[in-house]
């Protein structure tokens, strides 16, 4: 009986493989339009705006492949995804790829049957108190008690993190995000915990956003970056370098404003397809990084646009800077 | 001669008229009673005005300039945005901001006359049903209504067959999503469960094994299971995912599971029929067709209308459950239109909302089941 069942699940799972061998590129061109699994609504990452038109950064990446492999950014379908059905549908192929803050791990990367083609934004968990408290640092945090949400990750982190620097707190449990942060605005807790992007659209949605600071300490790393299958290493190629073309856009200074003024840099050059062959290898036109930049811009106005400092949200830059400018964001060259 | 006068009526006492009277006999007949009218008293007392305050009196109703059938009202300058619309109240111009959302979800604006349509539809056939009701041919008339009325939804709102454009299902959100998906529900589980019903008390014996195991397994099973296996495991074992519609994957799941529930509600009704009614029918020679569609089922829906309607309820309530596999209904509306950046932090608001539509739809579906029983109340009038 058992071999029977192991035999049964063996032959679904190679029947799933062989569905999803066929090229995704060729899939994809032949449909006409992308789809792309995002999160079911989190502010600056993937959200609709009141006219039906998602934004986020995480949609912009599932825009720049969609520019790169179809030449057209709107030609995306997306699929809202719970938590719990994102790495399903990408592996029946229900999706073409997943950009839903999903944080890179080796569990998922190595048992899942899926590659992480990257990272699009460097997130962590982070404390938010009410300014009035005067707290600058979260190892003051000694007695406090915290507002929290229930069976996430952010619940062991925050118990590890208190057993490393031996700091004693109380934890106010809460099921949703919107009950935490109400737990939080009606004074039952001091301090508020969760990732740091979403503090800052917590912060947004409190009563007063200026009576809250966000703490300097990050307890996590939660790299977040697109998903695609394992098995087709093409499609793995171009979902990375469409990435890759929008971080390497605002190392090199090329916008969505000055992508036709690219003359005299060969660094710029080639990486706008004016030179070279390296669309070849990626099985696309020698346009598809122009496509990106002009149509979604690059790393930084996708990032301003969405969640930057100008936004509600108000995320500074941190250490999804570039390389060069004191964050951690770095592209290998196209070359 | 004194004694003979009439004496001038007296006025009954005090506590046995009018107000005083209606409050002794229905408030405080007793000192329980009393108790209770107060604790009631109280709790309304702090809770009602706060609600009416926040809904209402401190709400926000800066629409702007709003275009209602044709006429313009002026509500303010502009609209009201999230900074300028205040913390403490009700901030109303963002459900009008997201009002398309809510109720179309992704469908295309410029189709969206499609579902109105739609919509129109639904209260016609409400209302042709009720004016045929003495017609002669009134159960042809009702019968094609019932055959077409899909058909011609179903090509309105999906398009497509060269008349209009195509609108896929993962575009459909909102209230639409919600009313399909229960209406869908409801008219395909109904003749489902009839023949399930049938079924566990026939004597075949396979057909009612068979319609046991079905019965009694889904109602062993919670709805939001069977959600999940619609939605995650039925694709994996198909060849491609992509072909296979989310939403027809979710309503075939969602069919299932209320069929075995009207099979138990109709069983029951069934279970109702006084043995001499079969007797009778057998006795006449009617055939099975003939006896369970002509005596048997007439009066067994009949008493069986409450718990139907209770039943179809209890489904429109459980079709939010939806918004886990990722269908965008109205509740899942509500959460997504929540994260606009420009729009943070007004989720009761649309909550609030999302309560008061379904409850004008709830509601009118229970008054509409008294009057169906009312209608069909036969007992003791001839």
């Amino acid at each position: 009986m058992k071999q029977l069942l192991k035999l049964s699940v063996a032959s679904f799972l190679i029947a799933g493989a062989l569905a999803v061998q066929a090229s995704t590129l060729s899939d994809v061109q032949s449909k006409g339009y992308l789809s792309c699994g995002v999160s079911k609504g989190l502010a600056g990452f993937s959200a609709a705006d009141s006219s039906g038109t998602w934004t986020g950064v995480d949609v912009d990446v599932c825009r720049a492949v969609a520019a790169a492999t179809l030449g057209d950014a709107t030609k995306v379908q997306f699929v809202p995804l719970t938590a719990k059905e994102r790495f399903t549908a990408l592996q029946s192929g229900e999706i073409d790829m997943l950009s839903r803050n999903t944080t890179w791990t080796i569990t998922r990367d190595a048992s899942l049957g899926l590659n992480f083609a990257g990272v699009n934004y460097y997130d962590g968990q982070g404390f938010m108190v009410k300014s009035s408290l005067g707290v600058s640092s979260a190892l003051e945090l000694g007695g406090a008690a915290i507002c929290i949400q229930a069976g996430t990750t952010t619940e062991l982190n925050l118990a590890d993190w208190g057993k490393q620097f031996g700091i004693d707190y109380q934890s106010v449990v809460s099921d949703t995000n919107s009950q935490t942060l109400s737990n939080y605005d009606s004074g039952r807790c001091d301090v508020l915990t969760t990732d740091a992007s979403g503090l800052y659209s917590m912060r947004a949605a409190s009563n007063d956003p200026s009576e809250h600071v966000v703490l300097p300490e990050i307890i996590s790393k939660e790299p977040l970056g697109p998903v695609v299958r394992q098995g087709d290493d093409q499609w793995f190629n171009i979902v990375r370098w469409s990435l890759n073309a929008m971080i390497t856009a605002e190392e090199l200074g090329v916008t969505s404003a000055t992508v036709d003024d690219v003359t005299n840099n060969p660094e710029r050059e080639r990486l706008m397809g004016r030179s070279g062959n390296t669309h070849e290898y990626v099985g696309l036109t020698p346009d598809w990084t122009y496509n990106i930049i002009s149509q979604v811009g690059n790393y930084s106005e996708s990032f301003e646009r969405n969640i930057g400092i100008n936004t509600p949200i108000g995320i500074a830059r941190g250490v999804n800077a570039l390389w060069t400018q004191g964050g951690i964001l770095y592209s290998p060259p196209f070359r | 001669m004194a004694v003979n006068e009439l004496q001038s009526t007296r006025k009954p006492p005090i506590f046995q008229i009018g107000a005083i009277l209606w409050l002794r006999t229905n408030l405080f007949s007793s000192w329980v009673n009393g108790l209770l009218t107060l604790a009631s008293l109280y709790l309304l007392y702090i809770s009602i005005p706060p609600l009416l305050d926040w809904m209402v009196l401190s709400a926000n109703f800066n629409f702007g300039t709003v275009n209602i059938l044709g006429f313009e009202i002026k509500f303010s300058e502009v609209m009201a945005d999230n900074q300028n619309c205040g913390r403490e109240a009700a901030c109303w111009p963002y459900i009008y901001e997201k009002l398309y959302m809510y109720i179309y979800g992704f469908y295309p604006r410029e189709e969206s006359w499609r579902p109105d349509t739609v919509y129109g539809l639904t209260a016609l056939l409400f209302v042709i049903v009720r004016l045929v009701r003495n017609y002669k041919y009134k159960n042809r008339v009702i019968l094609s209504l019932i055959v077409a009325y899909p058909i011609v939804s179903y090509i309105l709102l999906a398009g497509g067959f060269g008349l209009l454009p195509v609108v896929e299902t993962h575009r459909w959100g909102g209230l639409l999503l919600t009313l399909v998906i229960a209406s869908v529900g409801i008219i395909v589980s109904f003749p489902i469960g009839v023949v399930l019903a049938l079924g566990r008390r026939s004597d075949l014996r396979v057909i009612k094994l068979f319609s046991t195991l079905f019965i009694e397994f889904i109602r062993a099973v919670p709805l939001i299971t069977i959600l999940f296996m619609a939605s995650f495991v039925l694709p994996l074992f198909l060849e491609s995912g992509n072909n296979f519609d989310k939403l027809l994957r979710a309503l075939i799941g969602i069919a299932l599971f209320q069929a075995a529930y009207f099979a138990e509600v109709v069983r029951g009704g069934l279970q109702a029929i006084p043995k001499g009614q079969y007797e009778a029918a057998d006795a006449i020679g009617l055939s099975y067709l003939q006896k369970n569609a002509l005596i048997i089922l007439p009066q067994a829906l009949k008493i069986s209308i409450p718990n139907i309607v209770g039943s179809s309820i209890s489904l429109f309530k459980d079709t939010t459950l939806v918004l886990i596999i990722g269908l965008m209904d109205m509740l899942a509306m509500v959460n997504m239109t929540s994260q606009d950046p420009y729009w943070l932090g007004r989720e009761t608001e649309g909550y609030v909302f999302v309560t008061m539509v379904m409850w004008v739809i709830l509601y009118s579906m229970s008054r509409y089941s008294r009057k169906l029983e009312i209608r069909f109340n036969t007992e003791n009038k001839n």
